[in-house]
Formats: structure tokens, sequence, C-alpha cells
């Protein structure tokens, strides 16, 4: 187990040094870039936000229901919402949620472009495919991944909002005054940069399960399934280290 | 010309290919024949360079591949065009976005020159209305043809084929095996067909190959096939219902000829 994880991760590393180097084509290359930033980024809005807007929604509620003593103060609710959705749902929670869509979305894609020749059809035309393939897709989502860091930002908090506009379980005042209070601009920063780390495993793990894929359809389905959950435990295991490096 | 001394291949322990010597001409339709799990597709990626033999080596006009340094190796490439079994166009390209990604990758022209390139490819393999197809939208004997319109888009020295006729019916697989052998005539190339379809054999077989059980038991051309003494490629030849018939000609034919 010790022995095939360690030979797993070298084969992750040589691999990664085959998808790190300087692409054939720049034109190309910056075509490829903004067709994946398109195709992962942009597609992955309306589920990023329909997602914050509930969740937003729920925390506020769970908050207002759950914080009920007397010496708390009433704005406690919006500054919790905010503290969670900055701290932990708008990065780890959003990029776990990612991982399935755009995790099984890469690991497919490239495991069925394996299992049909595609890769090898390059790889005979002189193009390194790792790099051609996988580099654009990578770099597309770590570059566009913080921006659907602060909009599932922003857009929990509507989800808040919302809950105090349209119920009498708290004021819009003391919402607002919530999650303006007691503010640390670095908290947005520390979801982003986590985002960005969350992203890269996201994407390389997915690629890399796809890219070895050997044999046929159903390969293709396990790779895709090994690729979420190996980036999702890897997505929370990276999550502790960088809580404990960029918060204490 | 292309060049295979003494390759011998291993895969886990287990011996694949022995001591294979083969030569396969500039200009002609070089065939690899033999059973399935024979050892030829193996054969072929040695020959491609997908696979590294562990004795012997191949020689393209002279150079030996395992000599050539990275740079040659990626130049070598871009002279190698590939057909394969499966056509492995990608799925997101039309049939002229297919035919000009090796031109976009690699040729020095213009986007004019390069789409100029492509749709005279397309039309040289009879596909000039498919241009905005998918690969999903036209039939197997169009994707080949597509494949070849590919292959041969940065005009290559080499050309391989692997099973180009597997799922076609016979009277596409024989256009397709005309199309190649057109193509190999008019260009000059060193084309290497991998199949077991002994239509094709007859038809463009001007050099074959037999591999059988990982050893070269016979080269020939489609003219000396019928009269092999080797047994192992007379058991191949004349497995089917239709060739024991012709097998049954021929012998009526040498008895009255020896009477």
């Amino acid at each position: 187990m010790i022995v095939s994880s360690i030979k797993t991760f070298g084969k992750y590393c040589m691999f990664m040094t085959q998808v790190f180097r300087i692409p054939d084509k720049w034109r190309v290359f910056f075509s490829n870039l903004l067709f994946e930033i398109n195709k992962l980024g942009v597609d992955s809005i309306p589920l990023v936000l329909i997602i914050s807007l509930f969740i937003g929604a729920v925390i506020c509620i769970q908050m207002t229901l759950n914080i009920v003593s007397p010496l708390i103060p009433s704005y406690s609710t919006g500054l919790a919402t905010r503290e969670i959705l900055l701290l932990e749902f708008s990065s780890t929670m959003m990029c776990l949620i990612l991982a399935g869509k755009v995790g099984s979305n890469i690991a497919s894609e490239i495991g069925t472009m394996r299992v049909t020749e595609q890769i090898d059809a390059m790889d005979i035309m002189g193009i390194n495919s790792a790099n051609y393939i996988v580099m654009p897709k990578i770099l597309g989502f770590v570059l566009f991944v913080p921006v659907l860091c602060v909009f599932s930002m922003f857009f929990g908090l509507v989800g808040g909002w919302f809950i105090a506009e349209f119920t009498s379980m708290l004021t819009v005042e003391n919402y607002i005054f919530g999650i303006q209070s007691f503010f640390n601009e670095w908290y947005v920063w520390y979801g982003i940069i986590k985002t960005v780390v969350f992203a890269f495993l996201i994407t390389s793990i997915a690629a890399f399960y796809g890219y070895y894929v050997k044999g046929g359809a159903l390969e293709v389905g396990k790779a895709s399934t090994n690729a979420v959950v190996s980036s999702s435990i890897l997505i929370l295991l990276a999550d502790v280290i960088l809580t404990k490096l960029l918060l204490e | 010309m292309i060049k295979a001394e003494n390759v011998s291949k291993w895969f886990d322990g287990q011996r694949i290919l022995y001591d294979i010597n083969a030569t396969f001409e500039t200009g002609k339709t070089n065939l690899i024949i033999g059973q399935s799990g024979s050892g030829k597709t193996v054969f072929m990626k040695c020959l491609i360079g997908l696979l590294h033999p562990e004795e012997g080596q191949i020689l393209y006009d002279g150079r030996a591949i395992r000599n050539m340094n990275n740079d040659e190796r990626r130049q070598l490439r871009t002279e190698i065009g590939m057909l394969f079994q499966g056509s492995a166009l990608f799925d997101n390209e039309t049939v002229l976005g297919n035919v000009m990604f090796p031109l976009k990758m690699f040729s020095p022209l213009s986007h004019a020159g390069q789409l100029e390139r492509a749709r005279f490819c397309i039309d040289r393999v009879g596909l000039s209305n498919a241009d905005n197809k998918y690969p999903s939208e036209i039939s197997g004997g169009m994707q080949k043809r597509v494949a070849i319109a590919r292959a041969i888009a940065l005009n290559p020295k080499y050309l391989f084929c692997d099973e180009p006729n597997s799922g076609l019916d016979p009277k596409t697989s024989i256009l397709i095996d005309e199309l190649l052998s057109d193509i190999t005539h008019e260009y000059g190339m060193t084309t290497i067909i991998n199949t077991h379809d002994m239509n094709s054999v007859l038809g463009i077989g001007e050099n074959i190959v037999f591999i059988n059980r990982g050893h070269c038991d016979w080269t020939g051309n489609d003219k000396t096939i019928f009269r092999s003494k080797s047994q192992s490629l007379n058991d191949f030849v004349f497995a089917s219902k239709l060739f024991q018939e012709v097998k049954l000609v021929l012998e009526r034919e040498a008895e009255s000829n020896g009477k």
C-alpha cells in the first residue's frame, strides 16, 4: 500500500514534469487556455452562484435559530455567516463540489481521449500530449478559480440577506451590521489562496488519472471516480495544512 | 525505406517478438499480416517508436531510432503519418479542424496556406462536402478517410496504418485500400499497413511480411503468397472457405500442368 502510493506519487511528479514544459506553439496554447477558462471556469459560475446563494441562506437561518442567548448581540448572525462563508465554505466546500464537476469532466475527457487513441495520435505527430492537453486545463482553472471564490463569498452573503429581507427571523440592519463588523481582509486572501491550491489539486489529479487510463469505457468511469475521491481527500488534507500555515 | 534488424521484444519476461528482420520499401504498400495475437501490432509500435525493442534496431533511411537525440526524434515524428484502427479523430474538432491540426502545430504556412492545404487533403480523400461535420456525424468509412487526410497533411515520408479496414464493409474496404495505394504511389511514401484482411493482401500487397507467434515466417508479395511453402502462412491464407476453394483450383491447375 505504502510502496504503491509512493510509486503513484512518483509517477504523478514525472507526469507534472511532462505537463509543465514550454508549449510547442504559444498561439495555440493561449487559444486552448481561453477555451478551458470558459469551459471549466465560466461554465461553473451558475453552479457556484446557486449553491452559494442557498447555502448562505441556510447558514443564516441556522445561525439565527441557534444563537438565541440574550448575552450574544443580535448582529452575531451576520458576523458568523460571513466568517463561515469566507473561511471555509467559499474555498473548501466550493472546491469539494467543483472537484465533482470539474474533476470528473477532466478525467473522463482525457480518459476517453486515451482509450480512443487520440493521445497516441498526438504523440506520434511529435506533440507533447500531456503539455498540450493538460497545461491549459490546470492553468485555466487555477487562474479563474479566485473569481469563483469571490463570487461564492458575495452570493453566499446575498443568500443571508434574502433571509433577513424576506423573513422575520432577523432585521436587514442587524444582518448588514453583522457582516461589516470585525472584518479582517486577510480572510478573503486566505480563501483565495486556498482555492488556488485546491484548483491545482483538482485539475492535476483528474488529468493524471485520465491520462493513464488503460482499457475501455469501464476504466474511464473508474478513473473519473478515483480522481474525484483522491482530489477530495487531498483537498481536505491541504485544508488542514493551509489553515495551520496561514491563520496561525 | 524502413528496416527492422533482429528486433526482439519482451513484456514482463514473456518474449513477444523473435529476431524479426524485415525491409519496407519506399513507394510501395508494405503489409504486415498475421493472426490476431501474432505480435504484428507490437512490431508496428516498435517500428513507429512507441515501443522500444530490447534487442535489434529500427532504421529509417539508414538512421537508427535508438541513436537519435530528442530533436532528431521530434523531427522524425513530423515525417510520420499514422492511421489508427479506430481513426483516433479529435471529437471536439470538425473534419476540417482535424486535418488542420498537424498543420497548425508544425506547418510554417500562413493560416490561409494551411487552410488551402487542409482543403486539398480533404478533397483528395473525396470528402469535400463534409468540412464542417464532426466525427460523430460521419460514417466509419468517412472517418477513416478523414484520418488519412490528417495523416498526409504534412506530406509525410512514412505512413503507418493499423488495420485500416476493420469494421468496414467490403466495398468501403476496397475504396480505402485503393486510396492508400494511390496516395503511396502519388507521393512516393513508405507505407506500412497492419492487416489480416486477405482482400487487402491481394489488392495492394506489393511487399508482405507474415508474422506468426512473434516470428517473421515469410516475406513476399501478392503474386507469390499462394505459392508459399510455409505451412503457417498457408494455414493463415487458406483459413476461409473462399480461399480453400482457390487452393483447390490452384492444386488442380498444378496437377494439369504436371500432366
